[in-house]
Parts: C-alpha cells; sequence; structure tokens
C-alpha cells in the first residue's frame, strides 16, 4: 500500500504541475457553470403569459372559463388575462405580439356544452410564443375535458332514463353538482414535488460531473505515459509487488476526482448560490461519481495503445455520455426513450440523485442513485483492471 | 580492472529464454559476474541485450532459465532480491515535470529507503553524479548529457550490489560519455558488479573485464578482452571505404593471400588479415583491376569489433 500511494502522490505532483489539469479539473467547469447559468438562468425563471379573452357567448359555462379557470390562474401569477372586443382585435393583439395568445369562445358554447353538441374553444397562438400557445392550448384541452367528464357524469346518473321524462330543474341540478365535484383546472409548481434542481445547482451539477471525467483521466492514463517515456520498466524492476502501480494510477484518479468536485461543490454553493442539498447525500452522490468516472475512463485506457489514443478516446465518451446524460439539458425531464436510454449513464444517476436531495431527501435518498454509480464502477473497472494489468505483467 | 574475489557470484543466468511470438529473442543464455566485476553484453542493435537485462532486472519474465542474484533466486515476484539491483535501462526513464532532487527522492523511497536516508543518499547522489547546483530545476529542463547522469544516478541510490547499465551511453556528446565511462570505472573500483550492454566496442574494451558477445539471443562467445581477440588470431583489420561492385569484389577478395574473411556493408568493406600491413599492396592491385575505386584505407590491431566480425561474418553496425 506504501509504494501504491507514493505513486500516487508523484502522480498528484505532477499533475500539480501540469496546469492543464487544473484547468480541466476546476477552472473550466467552473466558469462554464458560471456561463451556462448567465445565459439559461434568466430564461428559467418564469414570468406570466400573457392572454386575452373573445367571449362571444356570454352563457354560463363562457363564464365558468374566464372566471374561474383563467381567473384563478390569474390569480396565482402563471397569466395575465385581459379582455378582446372580438375575434379581429384578439387577431390583431396576437399578431402584435401583446398576447401569448387568444381564447375564443364562440357564440352558442354554452348551449351546445349543455344539449350535448359538439363545442369548441379556439385559441389564436402568437407564434413568436409557442410555449405560451402550447400552455394556453393544454388550458382549453383541460377545460375539454372537465366538460366532457361532467357530461358522462350527468349521462350516468340518467341511464335508463328517458331524457324527455326528466324536468328540465331537475336535469340542471344533477348538471351543476357533476359541474362542481371538481375545480375545472388546477395550476400548481410541481418543482419541488418533480424534484427539479434550481438552474444554477444545475449548471453546476452538470459542468462538474462532465469534466469529472476528464480529471479522472490523468490518473489512469498516465501508466501509458509512463510506458512510453519508459518509466514504467523502472517501477517494474523496483522492489514493490507490480499490483501497487496499478493501485497507485487508480489511488491518484480517485484523488483527482474526489478533490476536483469537492472544489466545485464548495465553489459553486459560495459563488453562485447553487444549493446541493444534503451534505452527506452529496457526499455519497460524488464519492459514486467519482468511482463511475473512475472506472469508465480506465476501462477506455485499457482498450488505447498510447495515452494521446486514450485521451482522444475518452473525450469521445466523456462528451457523449455528458450529452445523453443530461450534464447540458436535463433529458430526464424529456421523457420517453431518451431519458431511458439516458439511464445508462452516470451523470443522468448524479443528476437524478442530486434532483432526490433537492426535493429534500436526505442522505438515504442518494443511495439508489450512489448504488447505480458504484455499479458502473464495478463493471468497467474490472474489466479495465484486467486490460491494465497486462501492462504491468512480466 | 578489478579482480574476482567472491566464490558466490553477484549474477548467475543459466539458459535464459524468452520468445516474442515466433521470434526468439533469447536462446539459453548462461554467463556469471562476480562481485566487482565488469561485465558488458556486446552485440548490435536487436541482438537481445536488452532482452537479458530485462529479465535479469525482473522487469521481464523469462520463459525458461533462471537468474539468481547473490545466489538468491530472482523472479518479477521477488522484491527482496530485486532490491539488490540497480536498474539503468536504455531510455531516460525520469519524470520530466519534477525536479532532479524530486526524482531521486521518489525513487529512493520506492526501493524502501527511510525518509532520513532517503534525504542523505539523494544528496550523496547528487554530488557523485555532479547535479547538486541544478537539483531544484526540472528535469525537462535538463541537458541530455545531465539527464543520462540523473539517470545512472537513481540506479545507485539503494547502493545496489549489483548494477546494471542498458547503453548508458547512447546518444550522449563525447563529453559526457567519458564522464559516464568513468564514473562506471570507479563503481566497479568500488565493488559493486556490473553488467554493462553496449553496441560499441570502444565502450567494452575499456570497462569489462569480461566480454560476452551476443547475437541473434544467442551468447556465441565469451571470455576477456585478450581471450576474445586470440580467437582470431591476433589477425590485423582492413576498413575500406569504396565505390563500384562492392560484392563481385569481395569475391575476389577473398582469393588474395593473407585474406581470411571479407564483409561488404554499406559502401564500405572489411577484411581480416594475417598481416593487414604485407596484404594491403595485393589488395589494393585487387580492387583496382575489380574497377573499385577506394576512397580510404585503415588497418586496425586485433580488438572486439574483429572479434564480432569473426565470430557473426557481420558487423556490429550492421
Amino acid at each position: 500500500m506504501g509504494a501504491a500511494l507514493r505513486i500516487a502522490g508523484k502522480d498528484l505532483r505532477e499533475r500539480v504541475r501540469d496546469r492543464s489539469a487544473l484547468l480541466m479539473a476546476i477552472v473550466l467547469p467552473l466558469v462554464l457553470a458560471f456561463i451556462y447559468d448567465l445565459i439559461f438562468g434568466s430564461a428559467a425563471i418564469p414570468r406570466p403569459f400573457d392572454y386575452a379573452v373573445v367571449d362571444l357567448d356570454g352563457g354560463e359555462v363562457a363564464r365558468v372559463f374566464v372566471t374561474d379557470v383563467l381567473g384563478e390562474a390569474e390569480k396565482q401569477g402563471y397569466v395575465t388575462v385581459r379582455t378582446a372586443s372580438g375575434v379581429t382585435a384578439g387577431e390583431e393583439l396576437a399578431a402584435d405580439g401583446a398576447v401569448d395568445a387568444v381564447f375564443v369562445l364562440p357564440a352558442g358554447f354554452t348551449a351546445a356544452v349543455r344539449s350535448a353538441a359538439p363545442a369548441e374553444v379556439e385559441v389564436i397562438g402568437n407564434v413568436d410564443s409557442p410555449t405560451g400557445v402550447d400552455v394556453a392550448r393544454s388550458i382549453a384541452r383541460s377545460y375539454a375535458a372537465e366538460i366532457d367528464a361532467s357530461r358522462l357524469a350527468v349521462a350516468a346518473v340518467l341511464a335508463g332514463r328517458d331524457h324527455a321524462d326528466v324536468p328540465e330543474r331537475e336535469l340542471a341540478a344533477i348538471a351543476q353538482k357533476a359541474a362542481a365535484a371538481t375545480r375545472p383546472l388546477v395550476l400548481e409548481d410541481v418543482s419541488a414535488r418533480e424534484k427539479i434542481l434550481d438552474t444554477q445547482t444545475y449548471f453546476a451539477a452538470g459542468m462538474a460531473v462532465f469534466f469529472l471525467f476528464f480529471t479522472v483521466q490523468f490518473g489512469v492514463s498516465s501508466l501509458l505515459d509512463e510506458r512510453a517515456q519508459g518509466t514504467l520498466a523502472r517501477l517494474l524492476a523496483a522492489p514493490i509487488p507490480r499490483v501497487s502501480v496499478l493501485a497507485g494510477k487508480l489511488i491518484a484518479s480517485l484523488a483527482l476526482g474526489l478533490l476536483s468536485m469537492t472544489v466545485l461543490v464548495v465553489a459553486t454553493t459560495v459563488l453562485m448560490g447553487a444549493a446541493w442539498g444534503n451534505p452527506i447525500g452529496v457526499a455519497l452522490l460524488v464519492l459514486g461519481g467519482v468511482l463511475a468516472a473512475t472506472g469508465v475512463t480506465a476501462l477506455v485506457a485499457s482498450l488505447a495503445r498510447t495515452a494521446d489514443q486514450a485521451g482522444g478516446w475518452q473525450a469521445v465518451i466523456a462528451v457523449v455520455l455528458g450529452l445523453l446524460g443530461g450534464a447540458f439539458i436535463p433529458i430526464s425531464q424529456v421523457g420517453g426513450f431518451v431519458a431511458t436510454l439516458s439511464l445508462v449513464t452516470p451523470h443522468a444517476w448524479f443528476m437524478r440523485g442530486l434532483a432526490e436531495l433537492a426535493g429534500g431527501g436526505g442522505p438515504g435518498a442518494a443511495l439508489p442513485a450512489t448504488a447505480a454509480m458504484v455499479g458502473f464502477s464495478v463493471v468497467t473497472g474490472a474489466v479495465a483492471v484486467i486490460r491494465l494489468g497486462k501492462v504491468v505483467r512480466p | 580492472m578489478a579482480v574476482r574475489m567472491d566464490v558466490t557470484p553477484a549474477l548467475r543466468c543459466r539458459g535464459l529464454r524468452r520468445r516474442y511470438g515466433d521470434l526468439i529473442a533469447v536462446d539459453g543464455v548462461s554467463f556469471e559476474i562476480a562481485l566487482g566485476e565488469t561485465y558488458g553484453l556486446l552485440g548490435p542493435n536487436g541482438a537481445g541485450k536488452t532482452t537479458v537485462i530485462s529479465m535479469v532486472a525482473g522487469v521481464l519474465r523469462a520463459d525458461a532459465g533462471e537468474v539468481s542474484v547473490a545466489g538468491q533466486p530472482m523472479t518479477p515476484r521477488t522484491p527482496a532480491v530485486k532490491a539488490r539491483i540497480g536498474y539503468v535501462p536504455q531510455d531516460v526513464a525520469l519524470y520530466p515535470d519534477l525536479s532532479g532532487r524530486e526524482n531521486l527522492r521518489f525513487f529512493a523511497r520506492l526501493y524502501g529507503l527511510s525518509r532520513a536516508e532517503a534525504r542523505s543518499r539523494v544528496a550523496e547522489v547528487l554530488e557523485t553524479i555532479g547535479l547538486a547546483e541544478r537539483a531544484r530545476d526540472p528535469v525537462g529542463e535538463y541537458s541530455g548529457g545531465m539527464k543520462r547522469r540523473l539517470n545512472i544516478g537513481v540506479g545507485l541510490l539503494h547502493q545496489p550490489r549489483l548494477l546494471i547499465l542498458d547503453e548508458p551511453t547512447v546518444g550522449v556528446d563525447p563529453q559526457s560519455r567519458n564522464a559516464i565511462l568513468a564514473s562506471v570505472e570507479a563503481l566497479a573500483t568500488g565493488g559493486m558488479a556490473v553488467l554493462y550492454t553496449t553496441h560499441y566496442m570502444e565502450e567494452a574494451q575499456r570497462l569489462c573485464d569480461r566480454v560476452g558477445v551476443i547475437d541473434n539471443g544467442r551468447l556465441v562467445a565469451e571470455g576477456t578482452v585478450r581471450e576474445l581477440t586470440a580467437l582470431v588470431g591476433e589477425h590485423d583489420r582492413v576498413v575500406l571505404a569504396a565505390d563500384g561492385d562492392l560484392p563481385a569484389a569481395a569475391e575476389k577478395l577473398r582469393t588474395v593471400a593473407g585474406v581470411r574473411e571479407v564483409s561488404v556493408g554499406a559502401g564500405r568493406l572489411e577484411l581480416l588479415c594475417g598481416d593487414g600491413r604485407a596484404a594491403l599492396p595485393e589488395i589494393l592491385a585487387c580492387l583496382a583491376s575489380a574497377g573499385v575505386a577506394v576512397r580510404s584505407v585503415e588497418l586496425r590491431e586485433p580488438d572486439l569489433e574483429a572479434v564480432f566480425l569473426h565470430l557473426t561474418g557481420k558487423s556490429l553496425r550492421d
């Protein structure tokens, strides 16, 4: 163990002298996290969408949409609502960019709903605000779904009876009860429940884990450097167990990774206001991330013939895994196949673990993600050690 | 020259063999070195010298055969025996970003010296190799000669009983080469056994008590320089730089009286003769009749180059 620590110490000393390691481990991730936060941070702060309503109906169902649905959303600060005098005026507002979208409640809307005839809410969109238009469509769609649910409820109550035999007053009472059974539309902030990182923490963590894969390669790949510069023969001739040469390289990788991540966690907390979450949970995730990064880069190094070749391959792997794992954009929130595929990367698990902590989780919340990353480390590291063992074999 | 004194050899190699795929790099090499003796392995590039050295140093495992150091069997997994060996590889094996002192301290600790011992030995070695004043500078800023000296210094840190030097003067300027050779002579005088590989005949003649001639992985002869030169019968060597159909001229030269052997190199002919001066007029006449233009003639007394030519039929520089 002593020889391995001496070799690791020598490697770390070399890395300190070689400024590129410092640049890659601390300076670049910190600077890029700052830049990303600067560019995308303000965009991530939600602003209320501006909508207009054209009520050509004036009936009860249209009034509920305007006052209960849009009015409630306006009270919560998600939207602003103004009234437009007609469809042409609404179109002009959308075309001028004065509003994100316009809801048009056509004449006869209430009557159509009550008679179970087709009824629709039109949405006129501002082409420069696709997100605002999407949200408007969703609101309209949700309201339509609520109306359909009410219709079904009424139909269920009246099942087997001839509608003509039901008194108008009873019918209206049933419809009112069905409509009151659910709130027409509920808007709420789901960031805590869905465990979404704030932008500062997201970019700090993303850049940290992305550059971690470049940082740890300095330790493992130096075995190939030693072979190229002839010092490996000297190490192998020394009275030390051969395994300590490989162990020294792995220790150096782990130390570099842990050091850089620790500095980045502290620096981004102090300088950017990143909220990493429970310190013990973060420590577990950092350890898991460093182990996984070391395993993956060691595996890549074991397949290469020279340190340069290993560096090239490791860079490609780091970028691909970083992109797929959501180090730059929150892939996990995209959903579908890509989100599932992202779980083959340690990056995705690292970000997922941090999101769990952001949702208020304790150290236990970080354990599944940590276990996944340790799994990566064990699988890739075992193959790497077997292959790299050949380099130090007599 | 030092004299063999110890009964147990500092190094004993028996039947060393190593194969790389279909290539047999070393084939049944056996030799011994006594304490205080300098033994040279002389052979051209690719003869198998470095492979032998690597097996002796424990860097490579032998496919067959055995190595013992001071009577102790040596394998790549016997650290205690390795600690008796100082190994100076052919390449400059140092860390360029570290200073000379840091390089020495790292290897001293790796060889088991305590912190205090390492500090003391590093200072001594720096004085010995003449780098005390540049000890704090990064090795990357050293000249080629300084790096070579430090490379040797690393091998001396733990005061080994056996020092292995693999072509330590390759790519070194004449002044540094002379300094290296002088320091090796001093080490042998101090009682250290030295295994020295080279393809420079002059170095082997100057340093080595005994020389093993190696070619194609096999030790073809062994002995003192005097014993080896006796093998070629005290023949003179005539080296001619010439232009023309040299292979055809070589055939004719073999018929000249007194010429024992002829080898052809790039633009030159090498001849072994009983009496070179006596045979020279007829040699030149023969070359003239073969249409070969002679640019220079050199007559050499018997040396290891001639031995190698005699034993292998080729020059050390081939």
